[in-house]
């Protein structure tokens, strides 16, 4: 699981029948400060996620599978959960009310 | 999954069967955030009504040959799962730009 920022939304009208419905985001994986660390990717959003949003990511696809409960699912990087803070050496390095990305994090 | 423009068709009447049998192909071009290539052009499975020029998402590894309607296990490790008509990202929107 990564963490990662919500950077865009995707509007796809044609796509395989498991992703009917579904919202996909643009998502950018980064360190708590803010720093890209990994390709910009689609993610599937299970939890309501927008852009702005700093959110948990899982990119594998058993775990995409038992989430969708799509057993042939082709799925695997989804938005499971909102980050509220991250504390580190006691320290909050993050937090989303402030969105204050510490320069050191 | 990641973004991509579909830049062409590549065609392979000899290949390996029945796992690719009748399985299409095209390239496409991966894309960052910035709509700019992000790494090496793939050749990816298309399942999809999509062709040179439209813009895609795509998933890779094991996964893509789920992304296949029937035969779900064949040596696919690249393949288109949407068409995308807007990609708002940062506020441009990467599927309109060539």
């Amino acid at each position: 699981m990564f963490l990662a920022d919500v950077v865009g939304t995707v509007v796809a009208p044609v796509q395989i029948p498991l992703l009917d419905g579904r919202t996909l985001l643009v998502v950018r994986p980064v360190q708590p400060s803010g720093s890209a660390t990994a390709k910009t990717r689609v993610a599937i959003d299970t939890v309501g996620a927008g852009e702005g949003d700093r959110v948990l990511v899982i990119d594998e696809g058993n775990s995409g599978r038992q989430i969708l409960d799509a057993p042939d699912g082709a799925v695997k990087t989804l938005i499971v959960g909102f980050v509220d803070a991250i504390e580190r050496d006691g320290a909050i390095i993050f937090d989303h009310r402030t969105g204050n990305h510490a320069p050191s994090g | 999954m990641y973004l991509a423009r579909v830049t062409g068709r590549l065609v392979a009447t000899q290949r390996y069967e029945p796992g690719l049998e009748g399985v299409r192909f095209q390239w496409i071009q991966p894309l960052d955030e910035a709509g700019q290539p992000m790494g090496a052009q793939l050749v990816a499975a298309v399942a999809l009504d999509v062709g040179p020029g439209d813009f895609v998402h795509f998933i890779d590894g094991r996964e893509a040959a789920l992304a296949l309607p029937d035969e779900t296990y064949v040596p696919i490790d690249v393949a288109v799962t949407g068409f995308v008509e807007q990609a708002a990202v940062n506020g441009r929107d990467l599927a309109k730009e060539d």
